[in-house]
C-alpha cells in the first residue's frame, strides 16, 4: 500500500501552515488564560499543546490513509457518527445546560465534531456516485438533505444551534458546489424565509435574546449585550500595532467572556492589533486557497469534493467566529477553528486536515 | 478503484467553479479586513478610550475637614476613621435576601434600606449607595465575615467629623448634615456629591468653603468583577482649612457647666475688640449625634423638645431687659440734663400715674435716694419718674445708640434684633397710640423692650470701653498650610457718643452695684478684682397682675422671672463682659450674679497666670 511517491509529494505547505497556526494558537492561549494575580501559568495552554499532538498523531495516520477507501466506508461511518449523536441524549454529560458530551473513561468528545467529517464524506460520495453533469434538481437531491437534517436537527436539540448552523451552511455550500438549478435554489429560498417564523418560535428563549441584541446591542449593555461590546472593545482598543503580548487589559483583567474558546480572537486582535490579525486571516486565507488547489488538483471527483468541503468547514467557521467577536453576528457560539481551546474540534479538524493531505498527496496516482 | 478518474469537460466545470470559491473566499477575507480596519483604525481611538474607562475606576478620596481649635490652640474639633458600609445597588443579586441579611446581622431597618437604595439606584446604578456610617466595631467585625453572602455590600473608610467635647459650644460650632438635592442643585457646593456632609450650622456653616478642603481622588485598576488590583495614579485630597476660635476652651465649659440643668445663656466677650470668650447656651445638643445620618428617633427628639435645644439663646432669645435698661434710662438722662445726678426723689415703694400705681421692687421703698444710689440698688421709682421726664422716644434714641434694637453683626448670623418700641412703632404696629404708662413700665426695661443676651454684654463692655461698639466675632484665624489666611480685627459698628464724666457717673454706680453693701450684684465680687456690674430681673407676667401677698416661690416656674447679670471686670481695665441670663430664675443677683462671679474669676485668674507665663520666657 505505501508507496515512496507519497512521500515525495508530501505536502509540506500545508503542514507548515498547520504547525504556524498551531503556534499561535498555543502563544494565544498562553496569554487568555494567564492568570490576573498570582504567577504561573494556567494548564489550559498546556492542555493545548497535547491536544494539537494528540491531532498531529491522527493527521499522520489519516495521511497514510488512502481516501479512496472512505467510498466504502462513508455511509457506515454516517450512521457510526449518528449513532454516537443520539447517545448524548441517552449518556450524554449535562454541560452548562446543553448535552453535547461523550464520555469514555477519562476521555469525554462532542459526536457534533466527528459528524463534520463523516457529513463532508458521506455528501462527497453522493455527488461522486451521481455524478451528473448537469444541474441537480430538487427531486435529485432528497437523499443529501435527508442525510445533513437528521445530525442537524438533533445537534440544534442539544441544545447547539451554532453548531447545527455551521453544518447546515458547509453542507449546503457542498451541495451549492456540485451545482443545483437556479429554479430549485429560488425554491429553497422561498421555503427557507416561509420556514423562518417556525423556526423562531422553536428557538430557546436565550437563543432568541441572542439575535434581539445583535440587532441591538445597547438594548442589554449587561446583559446579553454585554459579550458583543467587550468582544469589541478589546479587538478595536488593540489599534495598528495592539498593546503587546500579555498586556491586553481587557483579557488580563477578564472583560472578554469565554476568552480562550469562542472569544480567543479578540485576545489576539487586542494584544497584536489589526496587523496581528491581519496576520493571522492570511494564514487561515492561505490554508483556504492551498485547500481549493487541492480540489482542483485532485485527480478524482470524490477527492475533490472532499477537499473543497473541508475548504468549506474552515470557511465558514472561521467567518462565523470573526463575524460574532466582530459584532457582525449574534454570539452563536462557534470557536474560532484551531485557534481556540477545544480537544474535539483539534481531532476533527486534524483529521480533516489529514485527508486533505491524503488527497494532496495522491494528486498524482493514476488507477 | 472503482472511482471514475475526471472526464475532461467535468474537470473545466470544476475548475471554473474553483475559481468562483476562490475569488469568494479571497472576498470575503478581504471585507473582514476591512471589518478590522473600521474597528481597530477607524473607531479604534474610541474604543481605545472605552477600554480604558473600562479597567479604571475613579475613587474618591475624602479631605479631612479643617480642625477646630479654640484661641489657646486647643483642639475642640477632629476627624476619626469611620467604617462606613455602602451597597452597590447594580451588584446586589437578590436584594429581599440582602436587606433580610443585614437585619439580622447588624440590625439595620430594611425599609430605610431599601428607600436609600431605591433613591440612589434610579440615578447612578453603579454608584455605592452610603447604608450605614460609622459602623462599630462589632458591625464590622459581623459584615467582613458574612462578606461572602453579602455580594454587593462594602464598606469604606472615611474620616469623620468627631467634636470631642461633644456639647461643647455646640451652637457656635454647629454640626453637619447630609448636602441636600437643592444645596447640590444651586451651584454653590461645586465640589460635592450626593451622601456629602457639609456644615448645617454654627461654624461648620458659615465657614464650610474653608473648612471643606478638597476632594481627592485615585484612579485604580479593577477587573470585571470589580476587584481592585492596583492603583494607578493618585490626586491627594487637599485637607480643609483649620480654624481657631476666640472662644477659650476652659471659660465655655465653666459657662456650660454654670448652665447645667437650666435654661438659659452666657455670653463673654473681650469688651477691648469683641472678642467672644464664650458663648453658652442651654440646653444644648450633641452634634456628634447629626453625623452618622442622625437616628430618626434622636431627630424628632432633638426638634420637638420644648426647651428647644437647637436655639442659640445667647443670640436668638429675645427677653425683657429688665432692670439692666436702667443703664441706657441713666445715659440718657444725664445726657438730656433731665437728671441731675445731685437730685434727690422719694420712694416710698409705690408710684401712682393716674389712677395706675406702679410698685418698687422693694416694698418699703428706699426713701431718698439719687442716681449713684437709684442703681446701686436698682430703685425702680427713681427709674419710673425720670422716664416719665424723657418720654419714650428719647429713651429709645439713646437705646438704638447703645447697639439695642438692631443687631449687633454677630459674625455666625441668625441673629434677633430684639425690640426698642416708638411711639410710632407703636402706632404702626398696634394703630394704638402710646401710652404714658408704657413708658414707666419701659424705663425699668419692661414693656415691649426686647434684647438678646449678646446685646448685653456688648452693651456693658461699651459702657466700661472707650464707647465703642465692636461687631462680636467668634473667629480668631483661619490658617492655610501654616498660614494665615485669615486673622481676627476688631469692627466698630456704633458708638455711645456721651460727655465723659456722665459715662463716669454711670461706670462709678455700678462698680458700686457689687462692691457697695447695699447693691444688688454683691454676690458678683471677686476677691482683689473690681467687677461692675448690674442686676435685672425680667418679669415673665406682668408686675401689675401680681397678686399682693403671693410669695414667689409660688409661681410655677414657667411663670418666674428670668434672672440677669452683666458684669465687666476689672472695671479699670476691663478684659471681659459678660451677661448672664437663666430663664424663670427668679432674681438677677442672686440666680445669675454668682455664675459671673465665677467666670470672671477663673479667667481673670487664668490671663494672670498666663500673663506671668509669658513674662518668664
Amino acid at each position: 500500500m505505501f508507496d515512496r511517491r507519497l512521500l515525495q509529494n508530501f505536502d509540506w505547505i500545508l503542514l507548515l501552515l498547520l504547525i504556524l497556526i498551531a503556534t499561535v494558537s498555543v502563544v494565544n492561549l498562553y496569554s487568555a488564560t494567564y492568570p490576573i494575580i498570582s504567577e504561573g501559568s494556567s494548564p489550559i495552554f498546556l492542555k493545548q499543546i497535547y491536544w494539537f499532538l494528540i491531532g498531529f498523531a491522527v493527521l499522520l495516520v489519516m495521511t497514510t490513509f488512502d481516501y479512496h477507501h472512505l467510498e466504502r466506508l462513508a455511509y457506515p461511518g454516517y450512521l457510526l457518527s449518528l449513532a454516537l449523536l443520539a447517545l448524548v441524549f441517552v449518556v450524554g454529560d449535562v454541560r452548562s445546560g446543553s448535552q453535547r458530551w461523550l464520555s469514555f473513561g477519562g476521555i469525554s468528545f462532542q459526536p457534533s465534531e466527528l459528524i463534520k467529517i463523516t457529513l463532508v464524506v458521506s455528501l462527497a460520495e453522493f455527488f461522486n456516485e451521481h455524478g451528473q453533469v448537469n444541474e441537480y434538481r430538487l427531486r435529485d437531491l432528497w437523499q443529501p438533505f435527508l442525510i445533513v437534517a437528521v445530525p442537524c436537527i438533533l445537534i440544534a436539540k442539544e441544545p447547539d444551534l451554532g453548531t447545527a448552523l455551521t453544518i447546515a451552511i458547509v453542507c449546503f455550500s457542498m451541495i451549492l458546489f456540485a451545482k443545483v438549478k437556479w429554479r430549485s435554489l429560488l425554491i429553497l429560498f422561498l421555503v427557507a424565509i416561509a420556514a423562518a417564523p417556525f423556526v423562531w418560535g422553536n428557538l430557546k428563549e436565550y437563543q432568541q435574546k441572542r439575535v434581539l441584541t445583535f440587532l441591538s446591542p445597547d438594548m442589554d449593555p449587561l446583559g446579553a449585550g454585554y459579550h458583543i461590546n467587550q468582544s469589541k472593545i478589546a479587538i478595536g482598543s488593540g489599534l495598528f500595532w495592539g498593546k503587546g503580548y500579555l498586556k491586553g487589559t481587557q483579557t488580563r483583567l477578564h472583560f472578554l467572556p469565554e476568552q480562550h474558546t469562542d472569544f480567543a480572537f479578540s485576545v489576539l486582535a487586542e494584544e497584536w492589533g489589526f496587523v496581528g490579525s491581519t496576520v493571522l486571516l492570511l494564514l487561515y486565507l492561505l490554508l483556504m486557497l492551498w485547500g481549493i488547489n487541492i480540489a482542483r488538483n485532485s485527480r478524482d471527483r470524490f477527492g475533490s469534493l472532499i477537499a473543497l468541503g473541508i475548504v468549506a468547514m474552515v470557511f465558514w467557521q472561521l467567518v462565523i467566529n470573526v463575524s460574532m467577536t466582530t459584532g457582525l453576528l449574534p454570539v452563536v457560539g462557534i470557536p474560532f477553528i484551531m485557534l481556540s481551546y477545544g480537544g474535539s474540534s483539534i481531532v476533527s479538524t486534524s483529521a480533516a486536515m489529514g485527508l486533505l493531505m491524503s488527497i494532496s498527496m495522491r494528486r498524482f496516482m493514476f488507477q | 478503484m472503482r472511482s471514475p478518474n475526471f472526464d475532461p469537460l467535468s474537470a473545466e466545470i470544476f475548475g471554473r467553479r474553483l475559481k468562483l470559491v476562490t475569488l469568494l473566499v479571497t472576498a470575503v477575507f478581504v471585507a473582514l479586513v476591512l471589518r478590522l480596519w473600521l474597528l481597530q483604525i477607524v473607531r479604534g481611538p474610541a474604543y481605545r478610550i472605552q477600554s480604558e474607562n473600562n479597567r479604571i475606576h475613579l475613587q474618591d478620596i475624602s479631605p479631612f475637614r479643617g480642625l477646630i481649635f479654640d484661641r489657646h490652640g486647643e483642639l475642640l474639633v477632629d476627624n476619626r476613621p469611620s467604617f462606613d458600609m455602602f451597597i452597590i445597588p447594580e451588584d446586589i443579586q437578590n436584594r429581599s435576601q440582602i436587606l433580610r441579611s443585614l437585619e439580622v446581622l447588624i440590625g439595620i431597618d430594611p425599609e430605610y434600606v431599601s428607600e436609600r437604595l431605591e433613591k440612589e439606584s434610579a440615578k447612578y446604578p453603579f454608584k455605592p449607595a452610603l447604608v450605614k456610617r460609622n459602623l462599630s466595631a462589632e458591625e464590622l467585625a459581623v459584615v467582613e465575615t458574612h462578606a461572602f453572602n453579602l455580594a454587593g455590600v462594602m464598606i469604606q473608610v472615611k474620616p469623620q467629623r468627631h467634636y470631642i467635647h461633644r456639647e461643647f459650644a455646640s451652637h457656635l460650632i454647629g454640626y453637619l448634615g447630609e448636602i441636600s438635592e437643592s444645596q447640590l442643585n444651586s451651584g454653590r457646593y461645586p465640589d460635592s456629591k450626593p451622601g456629602d456632609l457639609i456644615g448645617r450650622y454654627g461654624v461648620e456653616r458659615s465657614w464650610e468653603k474653608h473648612l471643606r478642603g478638597l476632594r481627592g481622588g485615585e484612579q485604580v485598576e479593577v477587573d470585571a468583577a470589580g476587584r481592585k488590583l492596583r492603583i494607578i495614579s493618585r490626586k491627594p485630597p487637599v485637607p480643609g482649612q483649620n480654624i481657631t476660635l476666640t472662644i477659650d476652651k476652659d471659660l465655655q465649659l465653666l459657662a456650660e457647666k454654670a448652665l447645667e440643668g437650666k435654661k438659659g445663656a452666657v455670653v463673654a466677650i473681650d469688651p477691648n475688640n469683641g472678642e467672644i470668650l464664650a458663648m453658652a447656651s442651654a440646653p444644648a445638643f450633641d452634634p456628634n449625634l447629626f453625623i452618622g445620618g442622625i437616628g430618626r428617633s434622636d431627630w424628632v427628639r432633638i426638634i420637638s423638645d420644648k426647651e428647644y435645644p437647637l436655639q442659640n439663646r445667647a443670640i436668638s432669645g429675645q427677653y425683657p431687659p429688665g432692670s439692666i435698661f436702667k443703664i441706657v434710662v441713666a445715659l440718657a438722662g444725664l445726657e438730656e440734663e433731665t437728671i441731675d445726678p445731685q437730685e434727690e426723689i422719694f420712694c416710698n415703694g409705690i408710684y401712682t400715674l393716674g389712677n395706675r400705681s406702679y410698685r418698687c421692687w422693694r416694698k418699703q421703698g428706699h426713701g431718698k435716694i439719687s442716681l449713684h444710689r437709684a442703681l446701686v440698688e436698682s430703685c425702680d421709682v427713681y427709674f419710673y419718674k425720670m422716664g416719665k421726664r424723657l418720654g419714650v422716644d428719647k429713651i429709645a434714641q439713646y437705646a438704638e445708640m447703645c447697639g439695642l434694637g438692631r443687631r449687633t453683626g454677630f459674625e455666625l448670623g441668625s441673629e434677633k434684633e430684639g425690640l426698642i418700641p416708638t411711639s410710632d412703632w407703636k402706632l404702626k404696629r398696634w394703630g394704638v397710640a402710646w401710652q404714658a404708662g408704657e413708658t414707666i413700665s419701659m424705663a425699668i426695661g419692661q414693656s415691649f423692650t426686647l434684647v438678646t443676651p449678646l446685646q448685653m454684654a456688648m452693651l456693658i463692655g461699651a459702657v466700661f470701653g472707650d464707647g465703642a461698639l465692636y461687631q462680636p466675632k467668634v473667629i480668631k484665624s483661619v490658617e492655610k498650610d501654616g498660614n494665615g489666611i485669615y486673622r481676627f480685627s476688631p469692627t466698630v459698628t456704633g458708638r455711645i457718643a456721651a460727655a465723659p464724666q456722665n459715662m463716669a457717673l454711670i461706670r462709678d454706680a455700678l462698680i458700686g452695684v457689687v462692691r457697695e453693701p447695699t447693691g444688688t450684684g454683691t454676690k458678683a465680687r471677686v476677691k482683689g478684682i473690681t467687677v461692675a456690674g448690674k442686676t435685672g430681673t425680667a418679669q415673665v407676667i406682668a408686675l401689675e397682675k401680681e397678686k399682693p401677698g403671693e410669695k414667689p416661690e409660688e409661681i410655677p416656674s414657667e411663670f418666674m422671672d428670668h434672672a440677669w447679670f452683666v458684669a465687666v471686670a476689672p472695671s479699670d481695665k476691663p478684659a471681659i463682659a459678660l451677661a448672664v441670663l437663666v430663664e424663670n430664675g427668679g432674681h438677677g443677683g442672686s440666680a445669675a450674679a454668682p455664675i459671673a462671679k465665677e467666670l470672671i474669676k477663673a479667667y481673670l485668674q487664668k490671663r494672670s497666670l498666663g500673663s506671668k507665663v509669658a513674662s518668664f520666657s
